[in-house]
């Protein structure tokens, strides 16, 4: 019982990424009808303005500690970084150990920023393609931004640790009576899930309850009454596209303590979250969000030992076998809608 | 006027005859090459085949600055770094038997099909005589199996996988770098030292033959101490998110868990198993502890403080007192600006290995440089006296165990040396199971004649 609730929480955050993933790429596809490859590496720019804030944060000077030498035999450069320098170790240091938190907030506009000019600069000449096309670009775009990433950060990963306040591990298993150690989940994968559900629930209460979102919803449904109504549809699908890219962003920022940045976790992720998007049902955004979490899941019990060493290697499939078999019983994926992507 | 009269046959003749001739002047020089690639001019050039892009670029970019230095060194630039300190005082710094030293290098991607496609094009089109760099024990077997055939030397970067001087040696192929074996019979006393004989070990292993080596080599060197084998669960390469394979770790009896992961894989898999509280658990009455057999300080650096106290193995570091390594790092770290990783030092002397062997062979022919390379025992190139074993290609020297450091005073003092296994530790038989067995064989060598 304990390694099942212990999958169905290494899911939620796993599912979590996806759904957020998945939520971005479904909102571009059902407001512009484009099928964006590029969404992925959103995700890993959002890592990287994490590892950028990070480093900002701890940007130093040098002081030569006359009792240490370096691995030449001279004096040892000691770093100090500006933040503790002005604001003193100890609020300074805390600075630097909340980096992640905010990198959130810096990454906000700057994603926006970075999805308005995908959108106007290379995707808008695109919208009345055929979607091969949509494809082959986008996906050039990522693997260009993939490569600019690791020309300027380079090819390893990056630590980005969580806040200390948030280091360790929070022994579930004792809250619902098992024995001490037995299903223990680290605190900052709790701080991922909470997170990821407000950042879903903001988007969906955004979408339903503001008269933004419902033009949006209606543009989604009919866009061209919506136009006939004097409504400028394309501006506010423009800055869909630009929350799109944020909500990726701010995902990629508060995923980095989980995993540490590399240059391709973009593509890692895309692939995965089109299945979902898949199985969730094209332009669906609940179906979406729900197909994340159901394939995150499904993919942490396929990892269990006792699932793998009677199906060996379930772990590296399993979503692509669910993707078959949604798409053989529900070709429209779990609540997708007749009309989309079918001619 | 004249009427010529063409006929199919004459044609036919007239052609052969004529592609006869003009291939009599190929047919020549190929008689005359007694080598694949012998060099003819005035220089004479060497293909370093490094990941440049992909997961290990990193190490990949760092072993090309050390093949570069080692280069300039033999052309008698620079201050000859580990010439100074080598036993062997043939290379004078006036280049390989006249010519100089040049390079083309070719981009490995970590991947078999594309280092094998780099190597062919470099053997081919560049006219290479020795294949060196790598850091994948997959592409390492790939490219030496290629050389075999083309009839070159490869001179192994970071490869570690048993099998490379294992089931897969070649006669071609040689590996100054360390083995799983040797990481697993240098790390078992030290272990035994820090967590007693009585513990319970549970192995996530990379899915290739790295991975595979690796656990087989710690595994069967931990139950020697007495230590018991909980699990050994393969994980994909590139797995990225490991907390599936890591969360059932707590509740298997097991009190130690040892990583055969390697590059991004550790970092994160270390990362997450500090995330998931095991540094700070208890099982069976102990401290949970973990172990990475492998170590690189690029990975080292990637980890971060998860790598405090953790024990592991190297094949060489640049806090070595040693002549040989202070001469290499003063090089390195005054060329580049920071010292040089494990990668970077078994690139550059094998560079340096490769040239003295010619040197002494008097001749680039592929099978006189094996056979000065057998059995040759050098010092000075920083791991101490080392025999380059020619039953295997192996080299067998000291082995570095060492440990994440608790108080790192930079970024580059992440791990510290904690003992310096003497070789007789780390030696084994020729025919050792784990290397392939009796079967196991070099073949004949090629120069590709």
């Amino acid at each position: 019982m304990d390694a099942i609730i212990l999958q169905i929480l290494n899911g939620l955050d796993k599912g979590s990424a996806y759904a957020l993933i998945a939520l971005g790429l479904t909102l571009i596809f059902g407001t512009l009808g484009v099928v964006n490859f590029a969404h992925g590496a959103l995700f890993m720019i959002g890592a990287f303005v994490a590892v950028s804030v990070q480093r900002l944060l701890g940007f130093s000077f040098e002081q030569i500690d006359p009792d240490k030498t370096d691995f030449l035999g001279n004096p040892l450069k000691v770093k100090m970084t500006y933040v503790e320098s002005w604001f003193g170790p100890e609020v300074g240091g805390a600075i630097v150990d909340w980096s992640v938190p905010v990198a959130v907030i810096v990454a906000i506009p700057v994603m926006l920023l970075v999805g308005f000019v995908m959108e106007r600069g290379l995707i808008k000449h695109f919208y009345k393609r055929p979607h091969a096309d949509q494809i082959l670009v986008t996906f050039g775009l990522a693997i260009v931004l993939q490569e600019l990433i690791k020309y300027f950060f380079g090819a390893n990963p990056i630590q980005t640790p969580a806040p200390s306040a948030f280091k360790g591990s929070f022994d579930f298993g004792v809250l619902i009576g098992f024995d001490p150690n037995a299903i223990i989940y680290p605190y900052w994968r709790l701080v991922y899930f909470a997170f990821a559900a407000v950042v879903l629930g903001g988007v969906f209460a955004f979408l339903r309850f503001t008269t933004f979102g419902m033009v949006v919803r209606a543009g989604m449904a009919d866009r061209e009454t919506v136009g006939l109504l004097g409504i400028n549809i394309d501006k506010r699908f423009t800055l869909m596209f630009g929350l799109a890219a944020a909500v990726a962003g701010i995902a990629g920022v508060m995923y980095t303590p989980i995993l540490s940045p590399n240059y391709h976790m973009g593509m890692d992720f895309l692939v995965l979250s089109f299945v979902v998007v898949v199985v969730g049902g094209m332009g669906s955004l609940p179906g979406a969000v729900a197909a994340g979490f159901l394939l995150g899941i499904l993919q942490s019990f396929a990892s269990m030992n006792e699932i793998k060493s009677i199906l060996p290697g379930i772990d590296q499939v399993i979503m692509y076998l669910v993707a078959i078999l949604i798409l053989l019983t529900r070709p429209r994926g779990l609540l997708g809608r007749a009309g989309v992507m079918e001619e | 006027m004249s009427k010529t009269n063409i006929t199919r046959r004459g044609l036919m003749r007239a052609g052969a005859a004529t592609g006869a001739g003009l291939a009599l002047p190929t047919i020549f020089t190929s008689g005359a090459t007694a080598f694949t690639n012998e060099p003819t001019g005035d220089t004479v050039t060497f293909g370093f085949n490094v990941p440049q892009t992909g997961p290990y670029a990193e190490e990949g970019l760092d072993e090309l600055r050390a093949q570069e230095l080692a280069v300039e060194h033999i052309n008698g630039m620079g201050d000859g770094g580990m010439l100074n300190t080598f036993s062997s005082k043939v290379l004078d710094g006036t280049g390989i038997l006249g010519k100089k030293a040049d390079f083309v290098t070719g981009d490995t991607q970590t991947k078999s099909d594309a280092a094998r496609a780099s190597a062919r094009s470099m053997i081919e089109k560049d006219g290479v005589v020795m294949i060196n760099g790598g850091s994948s024990s997959g592409v390492a077997v790939a490219v030496q199996g290629l050389c075999q055939e083309a009839g070159i030397i490869f001179m192994a970067g970071l490869t570690h996988s048993n099998d490379t001087t294992g089931k897969d040696r070649k006669a071609n192929g040689f590996r100054h770098f360390f083995n799983a074996y040797q990481s697993g019979a240098a790390l078992a006393p030290v272990l035994k030292n820090a967590y007693g004989t009585d513990r319970r070990a549970y192995h996530l292993t990379a899915d290739y033959t790295w991975g595979w080596t690796q656990q087989e080599s710690i595994q069967s060197a931990t139950e020697a101490l007495g230590w018991e084998t909980v699990n050994n669960v393969l994980t994909p390469v590139g797995a990225g998110d490991f907390s599936s394979y890591i969360t059932p770790v707590l509740n298997s009896g097991a009190d130690v868990l040892i990583l055969n992961h390697y590059g991004g894989d550790m970092v994160n898999s270390l990362t997450q198993a500090v995330q998931f509280g095991l540094r700070d658990a208890q099982a069976n009455g102990k401290n949970f502890e973990v172990i990475v057999p492998l170590y690189s300080e690029l990975m080292a650096a990637g980890a971060g403080d998860n790598i405090r106290g953790v024990y592991g193995s190297m094949n060489w570091n640049w806090q070595l007192p040693d002549e040989g390594t202070q001469a290499f790092v003063r090089s390195f770290g005054e060329k580049y600006g920071f010292p040089p990783s494990g990668s970077a030092h078994t690139c550059y002397v094998q560079t340096l290995l490769y040239a003295d062997a010619v040197t002494r062979a008097g001749s680039f022919n592929p099978c006189a440089v094996a056979e000065a390379l057998e059995d040759f025992e050098f010092d000075g190139m920083g791991n101490g006296p080392t025999l380059y074993r020619g039953a295997d290609h192996q080299c067998f020297k000291d082995v570095l165990v060492m440990k994440g450091s608790d108080n790192p005073t930079t970024e580059y003092d992440t791990l510290e040396i904690v003992e310096q296994t003497p070789v007789e530790q780390v030696m084994y038989e020729p025919n050792h199971p784990m290397f392939g067995g009796d079967e196991a064989s070099l073949g004949e060598c090629n120069d590709g004649a």
